[in-house]
């Protein structure tokens, strides 16, 4: 059946901010439907609210809304576009979620909206767990004995009837939230009580544990002629039990033979039909490893995560052709566009191994609990492509940028028989890299695999690293076939040098004495039955080499890897506008990344694409074989800046700001020397790389300051310290995280935030735009409010950043992008870090500038200036509209960590508001960042001493407005004696009822808490703040944050105010502070 | 020990033997199946070739006593990037390593099988040698020069007639190199069923008095069993019938039409087939070197049922007056999708159908 022609303008919601459970895939998703779309002739209407986004750039759909993802807002957009039809299956469970609210609302019908791709029953069906059931039940697939609850009570009894362990999987909530695994009653209690509160409709599955089952995943795609097909079946290295989001997982399936294969594919074309999905669905199986029995887990009846790595594992672009059947089209008459010839009615073949681990936020939030269960925790993952499981496994370690480049892992090594035992059996994000060191002590795979119930495949695969391992140290020599074995196995250089005492060096002159490089193979969908015109590349030790070099001059793109807190998907946002700068200008755009969620890795996006680590062998292979003129790293966050180095040193070059300025600008000694030149002031600090030496410097400082470890991602591990004691334990954890880099102490300067970013081409700098935050300084500009234009800064101060950006970016000679963070205190404008590359603000600044950022700095790059491309110097012309840039936060899924905003960055995403005025725009941003804004209502205020006198005015405001302010004894005393009504709630200490129970109870709209001095999680804050998040109340730790939104809620809603008396004898005394 | 494949095109691959020892000559071809390599060792039709898995890693789950489609493979060797020598699977027995020592088959390892499968798909099925051991390329290449054989249904299909017991359906099995997964999609469907050599005359086959007869899969260029095309000639419209893959090539033949060899035939479980009655189309696994050549069927009865929707070859056929049809595809699968196995219980409609009436087409409707 050929496209519907009666939709002429379709609307696509996206997914929104990048949390954890819905991150970047929903981008790569997005962009191709688009394209799919809009390459039809059809009006793109596109609606979602993360700037961060290639799909938000306004050439992707015909219209871009960024607003807030509610049912109000999308109705106001659909009674404004009118379009003909509604595709919600690309934008996550959030796109669903929304298009069930219209559904409901009526907004559908009564505006005439289709709904595309699916239909409410099947998103319902696949949701509410009670339907799904009877669903299987009819087509007779198995599922697991389950019992819907809406009460702990309920649950219990249930548990009872079947037994323990149980697993609680809440209704409509992302990756899983609130759910978990219970071997006893009292965990039950909690986990339940817990999920009921996060599923929209107060629902929770109690489900028989099939823990140990392996798990394993179709991808379907179904037309609406009812054509089915299989894109890729996967299988978890972790056994049902891990949330297939924090699963390593292969494709295809290696275990699996045949007749398990088609009896688990024919399941699943059964189900896709009985949903009647017009898309892609992905369908979750847990199988018993000893009989042919298995059940059905899970069905997502959209474009999902996996559907992203499947695309990518196989290069069947799932989402594309999602788009064009949910038009109308049908799979045997849309074209494979990998071959061009031949149709996208089949099931790719794959002729190699793809791997996938993902990647977990744990190195930034160490005290998190690292178990993983049914709650997903990671942030992103990686996948790599290999000719074997072990060099695909390997590539995949390595693209992880965790500082290793093997199943190994330092510490390990102390552990005793008993730790492992312990570890390997529960399974967390190190198990891996443990099983390495359980074999290299000589342990079974039989002992393993009855920890762990990892599949002997698996673990023999492990086992016989390990043991290569040995052959590599024993041997007296390498010769060729046994570092080609070696090699096959996707060993390192590295690692073989270590193994033989040798170094890296040698082993590569080694290796190229003896010819062993490494070939590229296509990832053409068929198993080359087929000729692929598609560049996309993976390595591997073979004897034919497909990928062909062009005569074309040719730029290499570093990508920025996994998405990860501090660096996300505003850096895959400037690469893939490199890339398209880069081909613009007539070069061939060659990009190396291993991210699989990412646009940038959509084989589409560039000339070429190597689908490989960025770990030096790996690129540095690579650009041996390309020989492009250059290779430009500004775009791929510290991933790229961190080879850099090692690339220059091979001679190679590197394209814009010159590393010896870089390393100027991020070496303190040399910055604080440029600065004093021209004159610029900088917060008082030094570099020292002993305890001793810091408590020197801190004490002539003074306190608080600020401490930070030099070259960090996101500022991790840095800290504010109050008090010698704190500075003390910070050194000795710091030191040990980072021996070879000394840490900066600087005097902590109290003001405003205000962070520039800028575009040069060595002579002349354009600042786009300068964005003010609403946190003061010491909350990480990645997780504060930012604002542009700027609303309290004077035309002085204004001039003052032009001048002093344009005399830092000159003086580093930078050629590109440059980003840089000032503090205003006591009116003096001081420099906290300049950032000569691309930053997290890219982005959003492009987006409210209209400055395409990163291509204007990619064409500098290339040797234009910024006169030839049509700009001139100094501060872009302000525009009339209020943008504000508001961070959002993953604490829900991660267990103890705690949400108090400081040096560090602790946000996963981020969404934009943008209005006329500051509230609206403030309003939309907080609504958007998933922060409701009630009218009326309560607040508990627990402020610490320091804050109490900032804070009154503040309550005052609240009270004003309606609010009724709860808190305990300190802060309630405090509030009474400045004659504000108060209600007292009880102490953690005091005993129950207190203030948890309150938060528990649901009457509680808004928690500000500033308790946050000493962080062990006993202190009652932190225990106020978890259950804050874990209540899904938002929490507010920053009175910049809690007067932003007074100000938004006192400018939206119309107050109610007495007339004023002729005579007032007593106000309250801040009124006038 | 080493292993060498020489290509008839001077292409030489060395890699690790990991079958038995020795030296042979096949025809070397791919297959895309990700899973099943065992039931593609075991199929009859692979007799006298080299078969290349494109899935770099197989035996992972071993070899089961279940997963059989003959009594013993008829593969000349098995190429592969690399075998599993620790397989994991409940079922598993066996490693495909002993296995194919057992049945003194050639495999070889360690070899870039996407540069094989490139080479065939560039120049077309190739003759090819290999050796265990260090011969020169010069013996090989001088070896490699002789034709290969054409015998192979005769090597593969059964020597005497045995019954599989059963009051429903009375189905000959023509045995051209039939896969077990036939014969137990018909004893599903309770049929009884009676295999005989594929050189059975009509007169011994219509004595049995069968309900229907299906000719079977089987390896090689169906004119090189002339005898069969004589004898299906004189089946049809007597009783009904069911072509499978070879068995479908011969009935095109017995109806006037032409078959011809392909450039590298189709091989996996992959291959999407158009069912032009209703438009679905379903996913197909496929295993064969020769086709149905379309333009040879105008002045024939034979209509096309299925198209493969990649290159548009002939994929099924059906007698516009006779009850006969059939398919180039495994509706039996084993390995590949079960998608198509409906047409086991089109064959058994028809059957019913033509006891009935006496006669009966096969109805497109």
């Amino acid at each position: 059946m050929p496209k519907d022609n009666s939709l002429q303008k379709v609307l696509v919601i996206g997914s929104g901010p990048i949390v954890i459970g819905q991150a970047a895939e929903f981008d790569y998703a997005g962009t191709q439907a688009c394209e799919a779309l809009k390459e039809e002739g059809i009006e793109v209407i596109l609606v979602n609210s993360n700037p961060a986004t290639i799909m938000t750039d306004t050439n992707m759909a015909d219209k871009v809304y960024i607003e807030p993802l509610t049912a109000e807002f999308i109705t106001q957009i659909i009674r404004k576009e009118r379009p003909d039809g509604l595709l919600p299956t690309l934008g996550g469970q959030t796109g669903l979620n929304l298009a069930v609210e219209l559904a409901e609302q009526g907004v559908l019908d009564r505006e005439g909206v289709r709904l595309l791709g699916t239909d409410l029953r099947a998103i319902t069906c696949a949701e509410d767990r009670d339907q799904f059931r009877n669903l299987m039940r009819e087509i007779g697939e198995p599922v697991p004995s389950s019992a819907i609850v809406n009460t702990v009570t309920e649950a219990l009894q249930f548990a009872e009837e079947i037994g323990y362990p149980v697993i609680v999987r809440p209704a409509y909530t992302l990756g899983g939230s609130g759910g978990g695994i219970a071997d006893h009653k009292e965990a039950l209690a909690e986990i339940v009580e817990n999920g009921l509160r996060y599923s929209p409709i107060n629902q929770c599955l109690i489900e028989q544990s099939i823990a140990g089952y392996k798990e394993v995943e179709y991808e379907v795609m179904r037309d609406a002629d009812d054509n089915c097909i299989i894109v890729c079946n996967m299988e978890n290295f972790d056994p049902v039990g891990v949330h297939t989001g924090d699963s390593i997982v292969f494709a295809p399936s290696q275990t699996l033979s045949d007749r398990e294969y088609q009896m688990l594919r024919t399941a699943s074309l059964k189900m896709i039909r009985a949903l009647n999905i017009k898309g892609g669905c992905n369908v979750q199986f847990a199988l018993d490893p000893d009989s042919f029995s298995y059940y059905v887990i899970e069905v997502n009846p959209r474009v999902s995560r996996s559907s992203a790595l499947a695309s990518k594992a196989t290069g069947y672009p799932i989402a594309r052709i999602a788009a064009k059947i949910a038009i109308g089209y049908t799979l045997d008459e849309l074209k494979n566009p990998v071959t061009g010839q031949t149709y996208a009615c089949f099931e790719p073949a794959l002729d190699y191994v793809v791997s996938k681990i993902p990647r977990w936020p744990f190195d930034k939030f160490v005290a998190a609990n690292r178990e993983l269960g049914t709650q997903m925790k990671a942030t992103g993952e990686v996948m790599a492509i290999g000719r074997t499981l072990e060099e695909s496994l390997l590539k995949a370690v390595r693209s992880l940028e965790i500082g290793a480049d093997h199943i190994e892992m330092a510490e390990a090594t102390r552990y005793s028989y008993e730790d492992l035992i312990r570890r390997i059996s529960t399974p967390d994000d190190e198990r891996l890299f443990l099983l390495g060191e359980w074999f290299r002590r000589g342990y079974s795979v039989t002992e393993a695999h009855e920890l762990s119930k990892i599949d002997r495949f698996f673990l023999d695969k492990l086992q016989l690293m390990v043991q290569i391992e040995q052959e590599i140290q024993q041997a007296e020599n390498l010769d060729i076939d046994l570092l080609r074995r070696v090699k096959r196995m996707g060993f390192t250089d590295r690692k073989i040098g270590e193994l033989h005492g040798k170094s890296e060096k040698e082993i590569r002159t080694l290796r190229q004495a003896y010819d062993l490089k490494p070939v590229y193979k296509i990832v053409d969908t068929c198993a080359a039955e087929f000729t692929a015109e598609t560049p996309y590349y993976y390595s591997t030790y073979e004897q034919e080499d497909e990928a062909t070099v062009s005569k074309k001059p040719s730029v290499v793109v570093l990508g920025s890897g996994p998405i990860r807190i501090g660096q996300g998907v505003e850096f895959d946002y400037a690469t893939v506008h490199a890339i398209w700068a880069i081909r613009e200008a007539g070069y061939e755009a060659i990009i190396i990344n291993n991210n699989p969620e990412t646009v940038s890795t959509d084989f589409n996006t560039s000339d070429r694409l190597y689908f490989e680590p960025l770990f030096k062998e790996d690129v540095l292979n690579i650009i041996e074989k390309e020989k492009p003129v250059g290779v430009i790293v500004q775009f791929g966050g510290q991933t790229a800046l961190n080879l850099a180095h090692a690339l220059r040193n091979e001679g190679i070059k590197i394209l814009g700001t010159s590393l010896n300025e870089i390393d100027r600008a991020e070496d303190r000694k040399k910055f604080e020397q440029l600065l004093q030149e021209i004159g610029v002031a900088q917060p008082p600090g030094a570099a020292v790389t002993s305890i001793d030496e810091a408590v020197a410097v801190a004490s002539e400082l003074g306190f608080p300051s600020l401490v930070r470890p030099s070259y960090v991602i996101g500022g991790r591990a840095m800290e504010i310290v109050d008090s010698e004691q704190d500075l003390r334990s910070y050194m000795e954890a710091a030191v040990q995280v980072n021996p070879e880099h000394p840490v900066l102490i600087d005097r902590y300067l109290m003001g405003k935030e205000i962070e520039v970013d800028a575009i040069c081409d060595g002579e002349v700098v354009l600042i786009p735009g300068i964005m003010e935050h609403i946190e003061r300084a010491g909350v990480h500009s990645g997780d504060s409010i930012a604002v542009y234009p700027p609303q309290s800064l004077t035309k002085a101060h204004v001039d003052r950043l032009i001048e002093m950006t344009t005399q830092i970016a000159c003086n580093l000679n930078t050629k590109g992008l440059i980003n840089i963070q000032f503090v205003l205190h006591r009116n003096q404008l001081y420099v906290l870090e300049v950032n000569p590359r691309a930053s997290r603000t890219v982005p959003f600044l492009s987006k409210v500038t209209g400055i395409p950022m990163a291509q204007v700095a990619t064409n500098i790059m290339l040797g234009a200036s910024l006169k030839e491309l049509g700009f001139e110097g100094g501060l872009w012309p302000e525009s009339s509209e209020i943008a504000v840039k508001v961070p959002v936060f993953s604490f829900a899924k991660l267990r103890r960590v705690d949400i108090t905003l400081g040096p560090e960055m602790k946000s996963t995403g981020e969404v934009m508001g943008r209005d006329r005025d500051y509230a609206r725009a403030v309003y939309k941003g907080l609504l958007a960042a998933g922060i409701s804004l009630p009218r009326f209502g309560t607040v508990i205020a627990t402020i610490g001493d320091k804050e109490k006198e900032e804070a009154l005015p503040l309550l005052y405001r609240f009270h004003k407005l309606g609010y009724q302010i709860v808190s305990t004894s300190g802060t309630a005393e405090f509030i009474e004696e400045a004659g504000l009504p108060v209600n007292r709630v009880n102490k953690l200490s005091d005993g129950s009822p207190h203030i948890l129970d309150r938060i528990r109870a649901g009457e509680v709209d808004l928690v500000v808490n500033t308790w946050t001095r000493g962080k062990t999680p006993a202190r009652d804050g932190f225990r106020i703040r978890r259950e804050a998040v874990e209540n899904g109340i938002a929490c507010l730790t920053s009175l910049d944050t809690v007067e932003a939104l007074l100000t938004t809620l006192e400018t939206i809603y119309l107050s109610a105010e007495p007339l004023e008396p002729a005579y007032t004898s007593q106000r309250p005394n801040f009124i006038q502070a | 020990m080493k292993a060498h494949l020489l290509l008839e095109d001077g292409t030489l691959f060395t890699g690790e033997s990991f079958g038995s020892e020795g030296e042979a000559m096949g025809e070397v071809v791919f297959n895309t199946s990700m899973t099943g390599y065992q039931e593609v060792l075991t199929d009859p039709s692979y007799a006298n070739q080299f078969i290349t898995m494109t899935y770099p890693l197989i035996g992972n789950y071993g070899i089961s006593r279940d997963d059989h489609e003959a009594l013993m493979p008829y593969a000349k060797g098995l190429i592969v990037r690399e075998h599993a020598t620790n397989p994991s699977n409940w079922r598993n027995e066996n490693t495909i390593s002993h296995f194919l020592k057992e049945h003194q088959i050639l495999g070889i390892s360690g070899i870039d099988t996407r540069m094989l499968t490139r080479r065939i798909r560039q120049n077309g099925t190739m003759k090819g040698i290999i050796a265990t051991g260090s011969p020169t390329i010069a013996e090989l290449t001088e070896r490699l020069a002789q034709p290969l054989l054409t015998n192979q249904v005769e090597m593969v299909s059964t020597k005497s007639i045995h019954i599989a017991p059963s009051f429903g359906k009375r189905v000959v099995l023509v045995d051209y190199g039939s896969k077990y997964n036939i014969q137990r999609e018909l004893v599903e469907r309770h049929c009884e069923v009676i295999t005989v050599p594929y050189d059975t005359s009509a007169t011994d086959i219509l004595k049995f008095k069968p309900d229907g007869i299906l000719l079977s899969n089987g390896p090689g260029n169906p004119k090189s069993v002339p005898v069969s095309i004589a004898t299906i000639q004189a089946l049809l419209g007597k009783v009904p019938i069911f072509g499978i893959c070879l068995g479908h090539q011969l009935l095109a033949l017995a109806c006037g039409a032409d078959t011809r060899k392909m450039k590298f035939g189709h091989r996996g479980g992959n291959h999407p087939v158009k069912e032009l009655r209703t438009g679905r189309t379903v996913i197909t696994s496929q295993n064969h070197g020769y086709t149905v050549d379309e333009t040879s069927l105008i002045g024939t009865q034979l209509e096309v049922s299925h198209r493969a929707l990649n290159d548009e070859t002939v994929e099924g056929l059906v007698h516009q007056t006779l009850p006969a049809f059939s398919v180039q595809y495994h509706p039996e699968s084993s390995p590949g999708p079960l998608d198509s196995s409906y047409l086991f219980d089109q064959f058994i409609d028809l059957m019913e159908a033509f006891n009935q009436k006496g006669v009966a087409v096969y109805a497109k409707g």
